[in-house]
């Protein structure tokens, strides 16, 4: 039952994905440093795009557990893998709008459980795996991270406390470069490969691939250009809730936070972990808040960023069934082109609807207001109440 | 398998803070011992940005804080290169 076309549709929609998830999440990268100003805006979209690339070749661990680890192969068709994309990319794109750094991941793996149940049932899904595998390190993750970010802030400001402020400043900033690259670099090694993962599975049930195949190099080099194209772009809306919605952050900070979040990915990408690096970028930026004394963390804003978390699995999941239903009663080809017609036509309209407030990287860096798109245009809200 | 890869998470928490605080704090007291006064008085005032001191002790105790933490990482990308390439191994 091979269909080359189908096939076809489905690697653009997978890389139509990876490049959202780009740009959705330069933010968990490089928020921090363009906060502090360590890097231009637009020298910070651009060298962690170049890193995602490295990162993508860097590790296969996680296409590995992706391709053959949460669904039941034999139940999946090319349609189910559409639709779920489908739903991700919905998903990544709403949250985007909001200024949200959900987890791309969630999304993605949302997306495939949602149209795999309305294709084949429950029971082609590896619940334990998925309970295991995704729902309980998405819950670890950001604590281990905050953990780490808030001791790592503690030990910055206690050694460098001899040091004059500006003194301070000017050394921690050029030490983020460097822990801001290697976040960049990690994202590639873990998000990257979520991609290349379902591209696999997509060959393989296809029989393109013979079953238990590694994602072949074409793969590779597709998404890690897609990600790095959409993280080039960037997901201005998301960098400037990280960098100046949750804690107002300096330079010590930032080298602390990015350096813990750099750290538990690339330990999570080994052990092959698809963890949500949006979750343990978050994670860090709170911790570092916490390991400071006097710094202050909006909890409104975290709350806010933990209800679309909760929500982001089963969101993705309806979205993916609700196109996976549509697609299965046009039926076959033409069901996956209607589906991803109207994927197109939201994804324009959510676009069209962001050009309204716009974030881009003049703005970002604006006093945070309460709200994602700076309040310049109107007059001032109301004073903030604490 | 079990719900909790216990083993796991401990790896990443120990090794988290190994590299994620650990690390950094290597690299800040390298700006520290860089910062040390000496050689040629200098007369930072408190508004100053500058991190160099002039101390030479101090400047090779920086370069070798500064050398580890790059080690350290070129090892970790080396380490992680080898597992998620079983095949190369």
């Amino acid at each position: 039952m091979s269909n080359d076309f189908l096939l076809v549709l489905v690697v653009i929609t997978a890389l139509a994905f990876d490049f959202t998830n780009g740009f959705h999440d330069t933010g968990n990268a490089m928020a921090t440093s363009i906060a502090t100003k360590a890097l231009s805006p637009r020298i910070a979209v651009a060298l962690s795009g170049v890193l995602n690339l490295v990162g993508a070749f860097l590790s296969l661990s996680v296409a590995a557990t992706i391709a053959s680890g949460l669904v039941d192969t034999k139940l999946v068709t090319l349609t189910v893998v559409a639709a779920g994309l489908a739903g991700g990319i919905t998903w990544n794109l709403l949250t985007w709008y909001f200024g949200i750094p959900s987890s791309s991941s969630h999304a993605l793996i949302g997306g495939v459980i949602g149209s795999t149940i309305a294709a084949a049932g429950g029971h082609a899904i590896q619940w334990k795996d998925l309970v295991a595998k995704v729902v309980i390190p998405a819950g670890l993750s950001p604590i281990i991270a905050a953990l780490v970010a808030a001791t790592g802030t503690w030990l910055l400001y206690r050694i460098s406390r001899s040091l004059t402020d500006r003194a301070r400043g000017h050394g921690f900033r050029i030490g983020q470069i460097g822990s801001a690259s290697m976040v960049s670099l990690a994202h590639g090694t873990n998000d990257a490969q979520k991609t290349m993962g379902v591209i696999t599975l997509a060959l393989i049930v296809n029989k393109s691939l013979p079953s238990g195949s590694s994602a072949p190099f074409w793969v590779i080099l597709s998404c890690g250009l897609a990600i790095s194209l959409g993280t080039y772009l960037g997901g201005w809306r998301v960098i400037r809730t990280l960098g100046k919605g949750l804690v107002e952050i300096e330079s010590p900070q930032g080298m602390a936070a990015e350096s813990a979040s750099a750290a538990v990915i690339l330990l999570s990408s080994s052990f092959g972990y698809s963890l949500s690096t949006t979750h343990v970028a978050t994670g860090s930026i709170i911790g570092t808040g916490l390991g400071k004394k006097g710094a202050q963390v909006r909890w409104n804003v975290a709350g806010r960023m933990a209800t679309a978390w909760v929500f982001t699995l089963p969101a993705a999941a309806l979205v993916g069934a609700g196109a996976e239903a549509l697609a299965h009663v046009i039926g076959h080809s033409p069901g996956v082109i209607v589906v991803l017609v109207i994927l197109a036509a939201v994804a324009a309209a959510i676009y069209l609807r962001s050009r309204k407030t716009k974030v881009d990287h003049n703005n970002v860096n604006d006093e945070w207001t309460g709200g994602v798109a700076p309040a310049e245009p109107e007059p001032e809200p109301e004073p903030a109440a604490a | 398998m079990s719900w909790i890869n216990l083993t796991a998470l401990g790896e990443i928490v120990v090794f988290g803070l190994l590299a994620g605080a650990g690390l950094p704090a290597i690299f800040a007291l390298g700006l520290l011992a860089l910062s040390m006064k000496g050689g040629r008085a200098q007369t930072a005032g408190a508004d100053s940005d500058q991190v160099i001191g002039g101390n030479p002790a101090g400047i090779v105790i920086a370069t070798f804080c500064f050398l580890v933490v790059l080690a350290a990482i070129a090892w970790g990308i080396y380490e992680v290169y080898q597992i998620g390439h079983p095949a190369a191994k």
